[in-house]
């Protein structure tokens, strides 16, 4: 086909219709066709909800011994997808997923997946984050091969459905039970979740500045003057200072609150895939170039031991 | 059980990073460097296996000659021995590059085992540990919280996304990219600092391990990211800041 084949994930419609819009700009900047393919059944979503735009023609990758995920046997399916379709572009949504089996797939073409990209321009180039979010790098793809990418959640707009007709292949990859290696057991939860932090209309979210568990109470009492929710990101649910169910971020909770605070959190990308939905972003911080600012409405620079007291002073005096 | 710790050495978290006169990287001449964090929690999931079932804990680095210093903290904190790539153009190395210059390292220990972290703090690829696997033809796990031995290989708890775990079990040899947070991280003790600089740390270069650079993968350019909002910063001592942003959040963005 030498176009672009966006591979999208069943059950996660949001970031695999993103993918797929994303998969529209390449094939725009490059004028190369479009396909698309999933592993699963036919009648999913991710077929059916892209009818109307390009593309128009997908693959719906069947085999019983891809009933569940494993990364030898989508490592195995989609190398054979790709010899078979022979794309110049691989596009994927960056899901944990992916991040598990793209780079394995990449390197079996002598290639390198570009991970976790947030644009694209002519050329084309694909931007993508470093450090932590502190710098932006813009990568190029070179030599033969196909050009494996992922794409970021909430990096593009999904387009809206149109009706339209939509041809799907079938595509069964040959594959036997010794090719997998691994046994994966059903999904679960650690705990049941007591704290739901989706439907909080404020929260206050604390992060690695505030150094010490012993410190905590500090933001507690905001969080209490402000009647909102207390929240983490990931290093201090890590440290167990408090519970993992108050983590936000990717692998947390993803939240949308009306008033979301950050105290002390720097905002690495994984900390903002689960909050820059929200209405309004605070950002209290020592450091300026904190990549937290960036997506903040109204920030504070200074140490939040002065700042967070002097605010919970300040909201309790506005309510007198 | 042989275990290798495959680490990296990575700007300090709080370094303030600029960018270099290229263009294509940042300044390093005044970072401070330290061990990557997943890295640490890889190797403290490799002590605490040593701990429990014997064996030898080997950590693995490639990068120019200051990569010593995170070598011998790894070494101080129970690691057994090192091998050090010694490469100056470690950025010029696309993942794939990276992941051959370890394999071709690890390959003739034929550990049991091989952990690092699920990605760098710098470069934030995340594909590294499963390049590795790729290149030994060994099965591999990523996010991994907790390996647990079994009689024919491993049992882990792998992290999902959204609050979700499930547990996969895996024949060894293989490779495991481990999350941060499944473990508490250990200090090094005097006594172990002692016995770090006896530990032996065997020195290989990139030709010795006859991996070349030719990347598919080249980073043209670094630039700091684009505002995606008008963050409006409140001036002044704390108590002025504090009260100027309660008056906004009340009347200008109306969520109090």
């Amino acid at each position: 086909m030498s176009g672009v084949l966006v591979v999208q994930e069943a059950g996660r419609n949001r970031i695999s219709f993103e993918a797929l819009a994303a998969g529209r700009v390449l094939a725009n900047l490059t004028g190369l066709s479009l396909e698309t393919a999933a592993v699963g059944d036919p009648n999913a979503d991710v077929f059916v909800e892209t009818s109307g735009l390009p593309p128009a023609t997908a693959h719906a990758v069947q085999h019983p011994l891809l009933q569940h995920y494993t990364s030898d046997g989508y490592v195995l399916a989609f190398e054979q997808l790709i010899r078979k379709l022979q794309p110049s572009y691989v596009v994927f949504p960056h899901t944990y997923q992916v991040r598990d089996f793209v780079p394995r797939l990449a390197a079996r073409f002598g290639q390198v997946l570009i991970g976790d990209v947030t644009a694209m321009n002519s050329g084309p180039t694909f931007e993508r984050q470093l450090f932590q979010g502190k710098m932006n790098a813009t990568y190029r793809h070179q030599g033969d091969g196909p050009c494996f990418l992922s794409i970021q959640s909430g990096a593009f707009r999904q387009d809206p459905p149109t009706a339209g007709e939509f041809t799907i292949y079938h595509f069964v990859p040959e594959l036997s039970a010794t090719d997998i290696r691994t046994n994966p057991g059903q999904p679960f939860r650690a705990s049941s979740q007591t704290v739901d932090l989706s439907s909080a209309q404020r929260i206050v979210s604390v992060g690695r500045g505030i150094k010490e568990a012993e410190n905590i109470p500090l933001v507690q009492e905001l969080a209490t003057a402000l009647g909102a929710e207390l929240a983490a990101s990931r290093p201090i649910c890590d440290n167990g200072w408090l519970p993992l169910e108050r983590q936000v971020g990717s692998s947390g909770q993803t939240v949308a609150p009306k008033l979301y605070l950050a105290v002390g959190i720097s905002g690495a990308i994984q900390h903002l895939v689960g909050m820059k939905g929200s209405q309004c972003v605070v950002a209290i911080n020592k450091d300026p170039e904190a990549p937290i600012f960036e997506v903040a409405d109204y920030g504070i620079v200074g140490d939040l031991f002065e700042v967070v007291p002097a605010l919970t002073a300040a909201v309790k005096a506005a309510k007198e | 059980m042989k275990i290798i710790v495959a680490i990296k050495q990575v700007p300090e978290r709080d370094a303030q990073v600029r960018i270099d006169a290229s263009g294509k990287w940042i300044e390093e001449s005044d970072l401070q460097f330290a061990l990557n964090e997943s890295d640490a929690y890889a190797l403290e999931e490799a002590l605490q296996l040593k701990e429990k079932h014997g064996g030898e804990v080997i950590v693995v680095s490639a990068g120019p000659e200051r990569v010593g210093t995170t070598i011998r903290e790894a070494l101080a904190k129970g690691a057994d021995r090192a091998i050090q790539i010694v490469c100056d153009d470690l950025g010029a190395r696309d993942a794939l590059g990276v992941a051959r210059l370890l394999a071709a390292a690890v390959k003739p220990e034929n550990p049991d085992l091989i952990l690092t972290g699920l990605q760098s703090e710098d470069l934030g690829l995340g594909q590294t540990g499963v390049i590795v696997a790729e290149l030994l033809g060994l099965p591999h796990a990523t996010l991994i919280l907790h390996v647990e031995k079994t009689e024919t290989g491993v049992t882990v708890k792998r992290e999902l996304e959204e609050g979700w775990f499930q547990t996969i079990e895996l024949p060894t040899p293989v490779v495991l990219t481990i999350q941060s947070g499944g473990n508490k991280l250990r200090y090094a003790t005097l006594m172990g600092i002692k016995r770090a600089k006896t530990k032996e740390v065997r020195q290989l270069t990139a030709e010795e391990l006859g991996v070349d650079a030719a990347p598919t993968v080249v980073l043209e350019q670094v630039a700091l990211p684009q505002k995606q909002k008008s963050t409006q910063i409140l001036p002044g001592s704390p108590k002025e800041a504090a009260t100027a942003l309660v008056e906004k959040l009340k009347f200008e963005a109306r969520v109090l």
